[in-house]
């Protein structure tokens, strides 16, 4: 504070004359005029408006297909069964039938949607291990067993869902044709390749890596065996039980199941109009949560799935945007105009 | 602090009894140290290697939100309740707590050295009968020392022996009183006698017995016990640590109180702390943050208690209660878990960036070449970096006088001679010249002895002095012999003159240089150069001056043995003893003294009286009879003069100008622009102190009533300020309307405040120190109040420093005002302290004021700057700090709020740790404290051009309980748009190749960043003064923000710190989809519109007068510069003040022989500023009782 550095003479303590010091720094003051303001908000409300158009009709040419089977069909019978955790060993599937009047085109999606399923909440979320996930060796694996011996451990791992779907096509025409659905890449590329992780033995299968640890408790298979198809497919880096583990935001979710594989017709331009059924392998408890079940079939575009929110909040905004602009601009134009006001 | 720093002293063994008196041996060291009397080391320092860290922490921790941090952290680790990572509130409390102790530490270090630096001070000691050199922390009480000429006394000592004749030493106590002018102390003859004969002062064995140590500087009580006899002691024999001493080759002293018990540390007491009213609403306001924050943890718990008996219940099929957890339970944990999640509520940053911008505003002052003074080399400096924003909010300034508003320098200015007047120049048309740096003096080389620094523009009087005009010589005669100073001629021709007034030096100087110099005295003659020509008059008496009198004479025979009497006093007392042969001349000279009075000058009137001598000789016979009279001295004394000072014939009158400082009549037009109200409280006489009102513009001619309150009694001065009351305001209640209200924290604080009431035309107030005492009674003090805040101008003359402090307190209390404080003297240390805020002039006056102050600067017109520039600056940065801190941190937790409706109550948070970590420390650090360092809305010269921008600061408009509401209810609406937008839009959305979009991370990652981005756009909103800083803060916290985001969510990152980093992925994965960004954008439409909307509709339709002002800059580039008025030329009839400034005149002195033994050169200047006192603790020093120069009642 004003100390003398180094200097001597009369004028020793003077302060420094730059332009910090005096605090004067070249600047930009700039200020709300009507010139910047109202052009902004027409212009603003233009933008909105465009967007919301523009939006709108991207997600219009979406199309989609919610199914809620939790005690639709033949689903009754198993949505009573589950009621009672006596029968959880049992299998129970059943059969659900719809109708596409519209042919899904292009590449369809197949989800499978929760309601009131709570992933967010903190102590469920809390009790995963991502460093057990990502493991090495399978010695490690045995270190991190000693604390959390369920591979994978945790109530998100426990909970994974466990519905399987078949789906089939009726054609007008012709026989039942079962729909191909690709079960893979339907991760993030980031989780199924650095996220998870198996653990590494040159010279071991999968399965006697895992050797002696337990299963989750509500897992009928073990980790190493939940895809019976694809032995690539199996442990930590399983894509269900990836997708799984990737916790909703909110307690209704949907999340990916598989995807259309378009190889062969009558699928190689989508999903065809007509009926389908949805083969059910009911294992997932709902009711008790009060919870509901879903499987939703979607076609994408690069705006996402058919999300009507942001091309109607645009369009809202825009309008909202416009009466301000009109309202400002009367004011303006009464009092703000002539600068009466801003006079003395 | 202090009562812990005493806590661990006790600890350490060192328990004292209070001690009832003092007694001590000279020479006996064994016997002394009995006693554990204090050695004489000093410390100020408060901690030391080892007590630091526990010290600090524990000081730390009493602040409230440290310790509600430290609470948080504990909470923290409790798994059941921990709902963020331990380092979330560790990482921000460690920086701050850090960030503190680093500067405490600093603080403390130069304590060390300093306190070391004058412990380490050498000074002789007697030992063991030979004088050794030994450190001042080894002194012990009862020990002799030896001090030298221009040492510091080293502790309170007990006078023994001197180099001077009578025992006498001189002290300089500036340190300690703030007064210059030197002081005589002097030993007990019977010390005295020892002279410096180290065998006689080594035997010396005697037992001082006295008061135990004690603060007050002015009174000292003890004994000494030598040889069986018992002697008394007083204030005079003792020496205190703290003064220099002058003029004095060496003396020799007894050590009566060393270090801690000096009179001088006991004198440093607490300083009070200040806080500006904006601390005070600070912490009111963290207060209803902490319950906004219970009750909205409340209303969590409560709906996780329900939430846990509808669905978590029935949930628990996937997610078991842990053991023992039932629902009430589970709701108690989440108000814990709530409470650390919405933690940022009360933000920890925000009392250190709220420091680290008052330090930055500091800064500014000091730097500000703008109030460098270049002629004594003196900067501004904030001296207390805590206040500044208050200077912002200024509403009353109590200024001193003299050395504030005036230089405390007189100048002759004019004179009327024999009914002319001299001293203006006049054009050939007879107009007036006004006369500036560069009009041409007067040339007094002629004259060998004349003083060079004196100026005077009129030749015509020299002419006429030359000529020899013999009024004209008679004139300056009479100045030359009739006063009361000290010559001193070091070298031939060097003369210097010591003068008690400034006035008398003046008017002595003009007369040296008009030819009659005045050259030595003895008590019985004046020995002057007249003209070239050296004659001793013979001095037969001297009538002094005093306050009653207000006119003092000389009666003196010259060589040819002439007696005269030759008198100046004040124009009325003067006129009245006039001969009537002058009354031509008295019309004359009456109408040049209106037209001195009408400029503002002290003028005084000159007579003489040729005198009888046989007369004169029965007249010294009574003299001589009534002086030594035992009874009635006075009053015979006073008879006698009264008889011999008529008749008088009239010289003339001179004109003294007091100098006003620069810039003075500007600046207090200004301030007054600014709505400040000035009241000038001074130690002066009434005269004095209305000519200044006047000189500088505070009173006005065209004033329509000033109102003089100078009553001795209570009901005097009750009539007179109802009078003046109703005069002004005739329809006003009788009541003063005082509004009852509480405050402060808890609402504990009472407050009172008598409203403003409205005054049609400008009305001036002069008080005076008598009628001010009763009137600051308390049956009195609200009437007085309530009259003086409907004058445009209120000036207290003849106030005592504690009255001063009354006036001030009085304001505080009732006004609920922000007040400031300015003087240059210690006897204005007391207003300067219980003002708000104190600025000290660094001035001549010593530095006491200075010390105490918390903003100093060397010129009175710089207070504009300080508080019209700096001021209105720092207040408005701190408001528009304080709002957007509030707005952002409660934005930020608010979205935590909504979002536990969607996640069970559970406690989850919205945001990666990460963020909630950095959000403070990071992301927003930078930009809030470029706007709340560098905003200025107008740059100086516009604020100078329109004062009326200061108003918002002293309505409290920027930031009050209502802003503070309002600053709430849009992060309410900001943080809806900010949870409820990116749900809506995301919670039934998947990317674009169908993966997830809405799973926990990308939200978290999309909340974070809609909030950041909404943020930074506020600030650039609230930002008026975009410098290249601010553009590279705010750009660089948004890319820092990406970038870190980018690192943390890296592969690399995970695969090290894998629980640390969960979000791996997430940024690359959601960030690269468009309707992340469409949402983005949305949001921050949303969110920033109805601002700028809002914002602009108020501009139009109702322009604050910031505004208006801005619309004007856009205009025009440059203010208009004032235009200049011409000085205008007044006339007025009111009689002018006249120039004494002291009470009582040297007379007796001048007279008598004592003064004159000892008259040794004295600098005129004291440069050293090397004192124990400059550089310890600057505001130890309590204060000195009374003003003993002015304020003495008459």
């Amino acid at each position: 504070m004003g100390k003398v550095k180094g200097k001597s003479g009369p004028l020793a303590r003077r302060p420094d004359n730059s332009a910090f010091k005096q605090q004067r720094l070249p600047a930009w003051s700039p200020m709300l005029t009507a010139n910047t303001v109202l052009p902004f908000f027409y212009l603003m409300a233009l933008i909105c408006m465009l967007l919301g158009v523009w939006l709108l009709l991207t997600v219009q040419s979406t199309q989609e297909i919610k199914l809620d089977y939790t005690e639709a069909g033949t689903c009754d019978v198993c949505f009573e069964k589950r009621k009672n955790v006596s029968n959880a060993a049992q299998t129970c599937t059943c059969t659900v039938v719809f109708s596409i009047k519209k042919a899904l085109k292009g590449d369809v999606f197949f989800y499978y949607g929760l309601q009131n399923f709570h992933q967010n909440l903190r102590r469920y979320m809390d009790s995963r291990d991502d460093g057990q996930m990502v493991v090495h060796t399978a010695s490690h694996l045995r270190k991190t067993q000693m604390v959390s011996p369920l591979p994978p451990c945790g109530a998100v791992a426990n909970s994974i869902f466990n519905d399987s779907f078949t789906l089939t096509y009726h054609g007008s025409s012709g026989p039942s044709i079962p729909v191909p659905l690709l079960r893979k890449g339907i991760t993030w590329y980031t989780d199924k390749n650095v996220k998870y992780r198996n653990p590494k033995n040159d010279n071991m299968t999968l399965a006697q890596v895992f050797e002696g640890t337990a299963r989750p408790l509500y897992w009928q298979k073990p980790v190493y065996e939940l895809d019976p198809l694809d032995p690539t497919n199996n442990g930590f880096i399983n894509d269900d039980l990836i997708v799984w583990m990737r916790e909703a935001a909110f307690p209704n979710f949907k999340k990916l199941y598989g995807v259309l594989y378009r190889d062969s017709q009558p699928f190689t331009k989508g999903l065809p109009a007509g009926n389908y059924t949805i083969n059910i392998s009911y294992n997932f408890p709902v009711q008790y949560f009060r919870g509901r079940k879903e499987v939703v079939l979607t076609t994408l575009t690069w705006f996402g799935g058919q999300n009507h929110f942001l091309p109607v909040a645009y369009l809202v905004t825009s309008c909202l945007i416009l009466l301000v602009a009109i309202l400002l601009t009367v004011a303006w134009w009464k009092f703000g105009k002539n600068g009466k006001r801003m006079e003395e | 602090m202090g009562s812990v720093a005493s806590y661990f002293g006790r600890l350490g063994g060192k328990e004292q009894k209070k001690e009832e008196e003092r007694l001590f041996r000279a020479n006996d060291r064994p016997f002394n140290l009995s006693y554990h009397y204090a050695d004489n080391a000093i410390k100020t320092s408060k901690y030391n290697l080892f007590t630091f860290l526990p010290l600090n922490l524990f000081e730390q921790f009493r602040r409230l939100a440290n310790a509600y941090f430290l609470f948080l952290m504990a909470l923290q680790v409790i798994p059941q309740i921990s709902s963020l990572s331990w380092f979330t509130t560790a990482v921000p409390l460690i920086l701050v707590l850090s960030i503190t102790a680093v500067k405490d530490a600093s603080d403390d270090i130069n304590r060390h050295k300093s306190d070391k630096q004058v412990n380490n001070r050498m000074v002789k000691v007697l030992i063991d009968g030979e004088l050794r050199n030994e450190k001042w922390l080894n002194v012990q009480v009862g020990d002799i020392i030896k001090l030298e000429n221009n040492q510091f006394v080293t502790a309170d000592l007990l006078l023994l022996t001197s180099s001077e004749p009578l025992n006498l030493v001189y002290v300089e106590t500036a340190e300690l009183d703030g007064e210059t002018n030197l002081k005589v102390k002097q030993a007990l003859t019977v010390t005295g006698d020892m002279g410096d004969s180290i065998d006689a002062l080594a035997g010396f064995k005697g037992e001082v017995r006295c008061e135990p140590p004690n603060n007050r500087l002015d009174k000292f009580k003890g004994t000494l016990t030598l040889d069986g006899q018992t002697y008394s002691l007083d204030n005079d024999k003792v020496l205190l640590r703290g003064c220099t001493l002058r003029n004095t080759e060496w003396c020799f002293g007894v050590v009566i109180f060393g270090g801690p018990d000096t009179k001088l540390m006991q004198n440093s007491g607490k300083t009070t702390f200040k806080r500006t009213s904006i601390d005070h609403l600070m912490n009111v306001l963290v207060l209803c943050i902490f319950g906004l924050l219970a009750s909205m943890c409340a209303v969590l718990a409560i709906g996780n208690g329900i939430w846990e008996v509808r669905e978590g219940s029935v949930f628990t099929v996937f997610l078991p209660l842990e053991q023992g957890v039932n629902a009430a339970l589970s709701s108690f944990l989440s108000f814990w878990s709530y409470v650390i999640v919405l933690n940022t509520l009360v933000p920890i940053s925000l009392y250190v960036s709220v420091e680290i911008i008052r330090l930055g505003n500091s800064f500014f002052i000091d730097w500000d070449r703008k109030m460098y003074y270049p002629k004594n080399d003196t900067p501004a400096q904030a001296r207390t970096t805590t206040l500044n924003e208050e200077l912002g909010q200024i509403k009353y300034i109590f200024s001193d006088k003299t050395g504030t508003l005036t230089q405390n320098i007189m100048t002759f200015n004019r004179c009327s001679i024999n009914g002319k007047a001299y001293g203006e120049l006049f054009d050939f048309s007879g107009q007036r010249v006004e006369i500036t740096e560069k009009t041409a003096r007067v040339d007094f080389s002629w004259n060998q002895l004349a003083d060079p620094k004196f100026t005077f523009h009129d030749h015509s009087l020299l002419e006429t002095v030359r000529e020899g005009n013999p009024e004209a010589q008679a004139f300056f005669r009479l100045l030359a012999l009739c006063h009361t100073v000290m010559p001193e001629e070091k070298k031939e021709g060097e003369l210097y003159y010591q003068a008690q007034s400034p006035d008398e030096g003046a008017l002595v100087t003009a007369a040296r240089n008009f030819g009659f110099v005045f050259r030595s005295r003895t008590p019985e003659t004046i020995t002057a150069m007249e003209m070239g020509r050296t004659v001793t008059y013979e001095l037969l008496a001297v009538l002094d001056f005093n306050n009653v009198r207000k006119r003092m004479s000389v009666i003196v025979r010259n060589p040819e043995g002439k007696l005269t009497l030759y008198c100046k006093g004040a124009d009325t007392i003067i006129f009245e003893r006039l001969h009537p042969s002058c009354n031509k001349l008295k019309e004359a000279t009456i109408g040049h003294l209106n037209e001195y009075a009408g400029d503002g000058l002290r003028t005084l009137a000159l007579a003489y009286k040729p005198l009888d001598e046989s007369y004169m000789d029965k007249w010294r016979q009574r003299h001589h009879e009534a002086s030594t009279a035992m009874e009635g001295r006075e009053e015979r004394l006073d008879e006698l003069y009264e008889e011999i000072e008529k008749d008088l014939l009239l010289l003339g009158a001179t004109a003294v100008e007091d100098k006003l400082q620069d810039g003075v009549p500007q600046t207090i037009e200004q301030l007054a622009k600014a709505d400040i109200k000035i009241w000038v409280l001074t130690g002066d006489k009434q005269e004095t102190a209305e000519n200044i009102g006047y000189s500088c513009n505070m009173l006005r001619e065209e004033m329509k009533e000033i109102f003089v309150v100078a009553a001795n009694t209570t009901e005097g001065v009750k009539e007179e300020l109802q009078n003046a009351r109703r005069k002004m305001c005739p329809e006003a209640a009788e009541e003063p309307s005082v509004k009852k209200a509480r405050a402060g924290l808890f609402w504990l604080q009472k407050t009172e405040t008598v409203q403003d009431e409205k005054v049609d035309g400008d009305y001036g107030l002069v008080i005076n120190g008598h009628s001010l005492a009763f009137a600051l009674e308390k049956n009195l003090q609200l009437e007085l109040l309530r009259t003086a805040c409907m004058c445009q101008t209120v000036i207290c003359c003849r106030v005592t420093p504690l009255q001063k402090a009354q006036v001030v307190q009085l304001v505080k209390k009732y006004k609920q005002a922000v007040t400031l404080a300015i003087g240059d003297g210690a006897n204005d240390v007391s207003m300067i302290k219980a003002a708000h805020i104190g600025v000290g002039i660094s001035g001549q006056e010593g530095m006491q004021a200075v010390l105490s102050s918390d903003y100093s600067f060397a010129q009175f017109r710089y207070l504009q700057r300080l508080l019209l520039v700096h001021g209105r600056w720092s207040y408005l940065r701190m408001c528009k700090f304080l709002q957007y801190f509030f707005y952002k941190n409660f934005t930020f937790t608010f979205v935590h709020f909504w979002y536990a409706f969607f996640c069970g109550f559970s406690a989850q948070t919205v945001y990666d740790e990460w963020f909630i970590t950095l959000y403070n420390m990071v992301y927003t650090a930078l930009p809030v404290l470029g706007m709340s360092i560098f905003d200025q809305d107008v740059n100086d010269r516009w604020s100078f051009q329109y004062p009326q921008l200061y108003t918002p600061g002293q309505l409290n408009q920027y930031f009050s309980k209502k802003a503070f509401v309002l600053c709430m209810m849009h992060s309410c609406y900001s943080s809806l748009i900010l949870f409820f937008i990116p749900w809506a839009a995301m919670h039934d959305t998947v990317r674009d190749d169908g993966k997830d979009l809405a799973d926990y991370q990308s939200f978290a990652l999309l909340a974070q960043t809609c909030l950041l981005i909404v943020m930074n756009i506020q600030l650039c909103l609230d930002t008026y003064y975009w410098t290249a800083v601010n553009q590279f803060f705010v750009w660089g916290s948004l890319a820092a923000y990406f970038a870190i985001t980018l690192t943390m969510y890296s592969n690399g990152m995970f695969l090290i710190f894998t629980s640390s980093f969960p979000f791996i992925g997430t940024a690359r994965n959601s960030l690269n989809q468009p309707n992340v960004w469409l949402t983005i954008f949305l949001t921050s439409l949303l969110c920033i519109l109805p601002v700028v909307a809002s914002r602009f509709l108020f501009i139009q339709l109702r322009p604050t007068i910031n505004d208006k002002v801005r619309q004007k800059v856009r205009k025009e580039a440059l203010p208009a510069p004032a235009p200049r008025r011409p000085p205008a030329r007044r006339i007025s009839t009111r009689r002018s003040g006249y120039a004494f400034s002291h009470a009582q005149g040297y007379g007796d002195l001048v007279t008598s022989r004592r003064f004159l033994l000892k008259l040794r050169s004295r600098p005129p200047l004291f440069t050293q500023t090397d004192s124990p006192l400059a550089q310890n603790e600057p505001q130890l020093y309590r204060t000195i009782a009374e003003d003993p120069e002015e304020s003495q009642s008459p």
